[in-house]
């Protein structure tokens, strides 16, 4: 199982700042089913000190695995949570923003320049209009977009270390939270195709077409 | 019970896409009411009350609320939520950033990015990059949902005489501050919006090459966009990006320059209306949505493109 790619990003990031000694531990979770697990052994070898797997089984929505996450925070008391912003299949970009309203914590989302200060961040976030500066104080919540930074291979010796790094497998059923869903899905089906085109042969072709056969200029 | 709008608005105006918003919360309940938090925004909160569709505005102020954080804006909406059944904002930054942080504090799961209204409980929406459409139905009592702007059109915008009252603030959230927007200001139409966006991808090769695409942007009146490599190579700020990562656009005409057509870039442009692709790799996958393709250099074609576009007698903006 491939880890989603901005959530490369977020793993990257938190190395970057153990490595310039602003962090002590990195800690990897996941939560989902049992090759879930093959993403949280992909951050231990590019530098995560320990893993934490909780199994799940079936749908989860980004509440439901929020909380779990709200859980694992409350017990291993990071200062700062890295996230992807999305997950690249449902593209629901939630996960992060719910989590940081369930401990009450700020949130920087869509993170892609973050300079640590002493108990606070100043963190450059991508939005529509361009680029926003916020600054949140620890403990804090980041979503990391994909021009944060630049995610690094594992190095073979560093693939076999991680193997040898511990991982924590917790069931879901033994954090006591419902995560039930809350959303059916009744359906799904393929967009409407659109229909073939045409190749021109030349730029005036395009433009005459573009005028007098599309009349959109 | 009726609906609530979350207006975005930067205390004068309106963002466009609150039309949007608004449409698509008409569709689930004729019964609009539209938030606006702010500082100094009665401007802005006028301008909402006279969309037609709003039957009500609630109108929130305080210091803390001049920029946009949504660690203070979400237990505004929290407070209010008691009498609505849905509540509803864009799906663009504003929202992604706002809505999730409303549906946790309410203990409701977010149907995020609708691009359509089944009924008051069921909507559909893309997944796998738009490759996919599923049809949802939300069990929860009180529903979250941010609605992708450019499936909707805009509603109009005068002649409503919704009445304006007064909201009651939340605390401010001290962990957070705002410290500066760098808006690129620009003559041209909003990405988001524009009627033509011509975008430019790898191929263009440099930032200083984008001058070529300017060129024919601002003849025809459009938006310029661009492919994520263009935008991570540094070619163009980041408020640029289409595609599933960054904005989704549904322009009348969109011109593809120099972009192979990866599947996160398809996800941002293909509903457009008509869709050209200037590519010199006749594989290039953009081709395969492309109306008009044309096989050609980018560097030969866009002096060819502006020579004959200035032959037009005529062109629409």
């Amino acid at each position: 199982m491939s880890t989603n790619p901005p959530d490369d990003n977020a793993i990257e990031e938190a190395v970057k700042i153990k490595e310039a000694g602003k962090a002590t531990e990195i800690v990897a979770i996941t939560v989902g089913e049992e090759k879930a697990q093959e993403t949280v052994r992909k951050a231990l070898a590019v530098g995560a000190d320990k893993g934490i797997h909780v199994k799940t089984e079936g749908a989860l929505e980004p509440l439901a695995v929020s909380k779990i996450i709200q859980k694992i925070v409350e017990k291993e008391k990071p200062d700062l949570v890295f996230m992807g912003k999305q997950a690249i299949d449902d593209d629901c970009n939630q996960t992060g923003q719910m989590l940081s309203a369930l401990l009450n914590w700020p949130q920087a989302t869509f993170a892609s320049n973050i300079e640590i200060k002493d108990n606070f961040l100043e963190v450059t976030r991508e939005i529509d209009e361009g680029l926003e500066t916020i600054q949140i104080n620890i403990p804090a919540i980041v979503t990391c977009d994909l021009r944060l930074n630049e995610p690094r291979y594992a190095s073979l010796p560093n693939i076999m270390k991680a193997k040898k790094k511990p991982i924590e497998e917790i069931n879901v059923s033994d954090l006591g939270i419902d995560i039930k869903p809350r959303i059916e899905q009744l359906k799904v089906e393929e967009p409407p195709k659109r229909k073939a085109g045409i190749k021109v042969a030349n730029v005036a072709e395009l433009v005459q077409k573009l005028k007098n056969e599309a009349k959109v200029i | 019970m009726a609906v609530l709008l979350i207006a975005e608005h930067n205390n004068k105006e309106l963002r466009p896409f609150t039309l949007n918003a608004a449409t698509a919360a008409s569709q689930i309940d004729a019964d609009v009411h539209a938030v606006i938090i702010g500082q100094n925004s009665e401007t802005a909160a006028k301008k909402l009350s006279e969309l037609p569709l709003i039957k009500k505005v609630i109108s929130i102020e305080a210091p803390h609320y001049e920029n946009f954080t949504a660690e203070n804006f979400a237990p505004a909406i929290v407070k209010l939520a008691g009498n609505y059944s849905h509540i509803v904002c864009s799906a663009n930054t504003f929202g992604k950033n706002l809505m999730p942080r409303i549906a946790a504090h309410l203990d409701t799961s977010q149907v995020s990015d609708i691009i359509k209204v089944i009924s008051p409980d069921t909507f559909l929406r893309p997944i796998y990059a738009g490759n996919a459409f599923a049809t949802v139905k939300t069990n929860d009592a009180k529903k979250c949902i941010t609605i992708r702007p450019t499936s909707f059109e805009p509603c109009e915008s005068s002649g409503g005489t919704a009445t304006i009252e007064k909201g009651e603030a939340g605390e401010e959230f001290s962990n957070t501050k705002f410290i500066k927007r760098e808006e690129i200001k620009s003559d041209r139409p909003e990405l988001g919006t524009a009627r033509i966006v011509v975008s430019g991808g790898r191929g263009m090769q440099s930032g200083d090459n984008f001058k070529l695409i300017t060129e024919v942007a601002d003849k025809l009146g459009a938006a310029i966009g661009a492919s994520r490599a263009a935008v991570d190579a540094g070619y163009i700020s980041n408020d640029h990006q289409v595609g599933q990562t960054g904005k989704v656009v549904v322009p009348d005409l969109y011109i593809a320059i120099g972009i192979s057509g990866a599947i996160q870039h398809l996800a941002g442009m293909k509903e457009s209306k008509v869709i050209v692709a200037i590519n010199k790799d006749g594989e290039a996958p953009i081709f395969s949505v492309a109306d008009y393709g044309l096989e050609a250099d980018l560097f030969e074609a866009l002096p060819q493109f502006m020579a004959e576009l200035n032959k037009l007698n005529t062109i629409q903006k």
